[in-house]
């Protein structure tokens, strides 16, 4: 295994992105809540054009938008008449805030912005806030942080219940769809947090919702400190990353595993079987049901679907990247089924790649790892590795294109592709749609080269 | 006025014939109000970023490099250097302790490897407040590796987009001049034009008909040197209203180089901005080649308007956009098709462009200045717009409340511009509002 590392000190095409477009995430996941954005108006918007890009939905995110006068004198005033805007514009239940690389390096006190406000305004929305500047990680950062802090500041601990936590991290709406019919079929209450699957991919209603409906609710929220257990996908979350909490807490789940003692199981994305199986277990094991009927079937179909396509996947060379979490799942998931990924890329260096995957595929492997990278050194890495295949999210086509390679869509953001709330990742059936993508684009790619032009392949 | 508009807000929305006065405009965006404009930096990332061979590095945290990678259809015929997404990545190390040497090894890196013709560094909202001193950096790279680094003073928070504009223009200001090279005696640079979709290559197409010499193209399709030498174009032919026209006065001031301001969105203003560049050479030749191009090509264009026309008479629009130029466009070229429009607004009208607006209006159209998805959205149900026509945060305002939308902004891949952008945009609002699926939506 070699880990390979920017060969120049600057980041071009970043494979990243910054940390209030994770927290925002988060924010646009609970009911009735509304993102501020403490800092130059151009964060907000940047935010949002590349959120709507990607989920085609409104993503209203108000910003206090610095003046030169607040980042001299500080943004109390603008903090003051934002909240004020925006609750005159929105009312909502919730205002979410997540600071910035201006207003954390200019040392402004949000908790103590928010404790003047409500102190001197009643019936104000509730508020939580996350520190997140832009020069720490990246926005999966940002999206454990508002996580942490959302549980920080809403869970309530008392006497444990049947209901359980699932924080199934940055994966699509269809995703958290699929949990949701998940719970209802092992008949168990969950929480699922946080829950964007309506406010980002929401029903037609002829309705400009200025607060989309959808969206885990704070009574929900408050019920995750008394839970039963904790389910939460990924292994890296904010490893790596200093965090306001303290650096042992790396994820929501830890947090409440350490204030609430609320049991927490940490396993990666339930991409491809035995990620799945080991998904579906402890499901099984808290519910103390069987798997129904519907999953074994979708798991007894994955298989045959396996063993259908098994020799248009076997060792095919395989360049995966995107968030950390992400990418360990999937590089798990080719090993399954028999692909070789050649690169495992991320922009975020949490330092953890490397061990996850060798605990995947074991040592002495020769996968590259480049962590802390960037595409334009992925394209660099990849003329040597000659791969058959891209998988991740759309900013690496360019390299696709020019390496005349295709690109399976996965993850955030795909921005040159239609229905991207709709792809589905996790859990036996997302795997299914993920396996046959990938079967088919290996195929596809096939037949276009092929001078018969087979119409069987 | 409706309680939906902020109190802050009120004076920067009128309606034509009833609301006499000069809107308010120019102002910074309230705090919290949701609009739609970005920052300082943006306004100069998306003016300079068409210059295809030059180094566009962003010092600072990545967020403003990521959210801008390849943003805008800004088209090359040649290098695409502009397309790649640099940035110094600063960590909190450097936050803490400066950003100096890892924009110096940057650039450094950088220029060795790329070989670009020259580098623009944009400073991004916390390198002020780290106490960078860019300018420095800037000078000693540019003495070393011996091309023009320029620095883009873009601290997000200093101003508005519109600030940004002119922050670029700037930077541009010292490019210009520094190359003397000979150009023939009828010789225009066009500002303004970003070449999204290759529009500009439509307009060079006209003025090359017409025997016109284009020298430098700022910014799309841009090139170092030809920027270098704009100084001996004879006049600047500016499009939209913000961004380029301080460079234009720049160059008024400095080089004495004249300048007019046009648009090339419908058949009006595009004819006009063929005329006035005729008429400016005093040429009869040219005014005579610039009457055969238009009349060839609105004889092709008209039948065929004519048929959307007839199909799209009584539709009503919304719009939005970013530069208020742009909008008075619009408002022609709509009607053009028959097509009546009910809200016009921008992102950076000065009150001048409003006061015309005003008076191209109809009776009672909504006028609006900065304005956010609240308002925007509660004016198209309002007025029962058909169509909407904005950027990319436009359009969930629009199909949400199940109406059509037309992309005119940065991430558009059909030319508008130019006559054959007519075209494209009348098939455009007919395909979005004569589309079967909006049955489903009532």
């Amino acid at each position: 295994m070699a880990t390979i590392s920017k060969p120049i000190s600057s980041t071009r095409n970043a494979c990243k992105l910054c940390a209030p477009l994770g927290a925002s995430l988060v924010f646009k996941g609970i009911e009735g809540c509304v993102p501020l954005i403490h800092g130059s108006q151009g964060c907000s918007t940047y935010i949002r054009r590349y959120m709507i890009s990607h989920y085609k939905e409104p993503v209203d995110i108000a910003s206090t938008n610095f003046s030169e006068e607040a980042a001299v004198f500080g943004g109390g005033q603008n903090f003051v008449t934002g909240i004020n805007n925006i609750i005159k514009q929105y009312n909502p239940a919730v205002i979410g805030v997540a600071s910035t690389c201006l207003s954390e390096t200019i040392g402004e006190d949000v908790d103590a912005l928010i404790r003047d406000y409500t102190g001197q305004n009643k019936h104000t929305p509730l508020f939580f806030n996350v520190s997140t500047p832009s020069y720490c990680g990246t926005h999966m950062n940002g999206f454990h942080q508002a996580a942490i802090a959302a549980v920080a500041r809403f869970a309530k601990s008392g006497k444990t219940g049947s209901h359980i936590n699932i924080f199934p991290g940055f994966v699509s709406p269809a995703d958290i769809r699929y949990l949701k019919e998940l719970c209802i079929d092992f008949k168990i209450t969950a929480t699922l947090f946080p829950d964007y699957s309506e406010t980002l991919d929401n029903v037609h209603t002829r309705e400009y919702q200025l607060v989309p409906s959808g969206g885990t609710t704070i009574a929900e929220l408050e019920k995750t400190g008394s839970a039963l257990a904790t389910i939460e996908f990924g292994t890296v979350f904010n490893r790596g990353v200093k965090n306001s909490v303290g650096n042992s807490i790396a994820s929501a789940g830890e947090w409440l595993l350490d204030k609430m003692s609320v049991a927490n199981n940490q396993i990666g994305f339930p991409i491809g079987i035995d990620a799945s199986d080991k998904f579906f277990n402890v499901l099984a094991g808290l519910t103390q049901s069987p798997m129904p009927e519907k999953h074994q079937k979708e798991r007894g179909r994955l298989i045959d679907a396996y063993v259908d396509a098994h020799k248009y996947v076997f060792g095919k060379r395989a360049v995966i990247y995107g968030e950390e979490d992400f990418v360990i799942a999937l590089a798990a998931f080719l090993h399954e089924i028999g692909m070789k990924p050649v690169l495992v890329a991320s922009g975020a260096a949490s330092g953890v790649l490397k061990s996850a995957l060798d605990e995947i595929v074991g040592p002495g492997n020769d996968i590259c790892i480049a962590d802390g990278s960037d595409f334009a050194t992925m394209r660099e890495i990849m003329q040597e590795l000659k791969p058959d295949i891209m998988i991740g999210n759309s900013k690496g086509y360019y390299i696709a294109r020019e390496m005349k390679i295709p690109l399976v869509r996965a993850g955030f953001p795909i921005h040159d592709r239609f229905g991207a709330s709709r792809i589905h990742h996790i859990g036996y059936r997302g795997t299914q749609e993920l396996f046959d993508r990938i079967v088919n684009a290996l195929i596809e790619y096939k037949q276009e080269n092929s001078p018969v032009g087979y119409k069987y392949i | 006025m409706a309680n939906y508009i902020l109190t802050e807000r009120q004076k920067q929305v009128a309606r034509s014939g009833s609301d006499s006065g000069k809107m308010v405009c120019n102002k910074p965006s309230v705090a919290g109000s949701v609009s739609q404009r970005a920052c300082v930096f943006c306004g100069s990332r998306v003016v300079l970023y068409p210059i295809a061979d030059a180094l566009h590095i962003i010092h600072g945290p990545i967020g403003c490099a990521a959210y801008t990678w390849d943003i805008r259809g800004a088209m090359s015929s040649g290098p695409e250097l502009h397309r790649m997404s640099f940035s110094t990545d600063l960590s909190e190390k450097e936050v803490v302790f400066g950003g100096e040497p890892k924009l110096y090894q940057g650039l450094t890196e950088l220029i060795e490897k790329y070989n670009p013709k020259a580098a623009f560094v944009y400073s991004t909202c916390i390198v002020g407040i780290i106490g960078d001193d860019v300018e420095k950096i800037c000078k000693q790279v540019a003495q070393e590796k011996n091309i023009p680094v320029l620095p883009v003073q873009a601290p997000g928070f200093q101003g508005s987009k519109k600030d940004g504009y002119k922050v670029a223009c700037e930077a541009l200001f010292n490019l210009v001049g520094t190359l003397d090279l000979p150009v023939p005696k009828y010789s225009i640079n066009i500002l303004g034009d970003f070449n999204l979709a290759g529009e500009l290559w439509i307009l060079m197409d006209y003025y090359k008909r017409m025997g016109v010499h284009i020298n430098a193209t700022i910014t799309g399709d841009g090139r170092v040197d030809a920027i270098r030498n704009a100084q001996n174009a004879a006049l600047n032919v500016v499009q939209c209203s913000g961004s380029m026209a301080h460079l234009a006065r720049l160059m008024k001031e400095k080089y004495n180089v004249p300048f007019m301001h046009v648009s090339y969105f419908g058949i009006e203003d595009m004819s006009d901005a063929l005329y006035e560049v005729a008429k400016f050479f005093n040429s009869d030749e040219l005014m005579a080649k610039a009457r055969d191009i238009v009349r060839e090509e609105v004889g092709r264009l008209m039948p065929a308007l004519q048929w959307y026309r007839e199909r799209l008479e009584g539709k009503r629009a919304a719009v939005y956009v970013g530069g208020a130029f742009k909008a008075i466009s619009l408002i022609k070229a709509l009607r053009l098709i028959g097509v009546k429009t009910v809200i016009v607004g921008s992102q950076t009208g000065n009150a001048d462009d409003y006061e015309v607006i005003k008076k191209l209006s109809d009776e009672d159209t909504i006028i609006v200045d900065d304005s956010n998805p609240v308002e925007l959205s509660n004016f198209v149900k309002e007025k029962q717009a058909d169509v909407f026509i904005g950027g990319v945060k436009e359009r969930p305002i629009a199909h949400k409340i199940g109406i059509g939308f037309c992309d005119h902004n940065h991430e558009r891949k059909e030319a508008l511009a130019g006559y054959e952008g007519m075209m494209n945009f009348a098939k455009e609002i007919y395909a979005t509002t004569m589309s079967p699926i909006w049955k489903f939506t009532m």
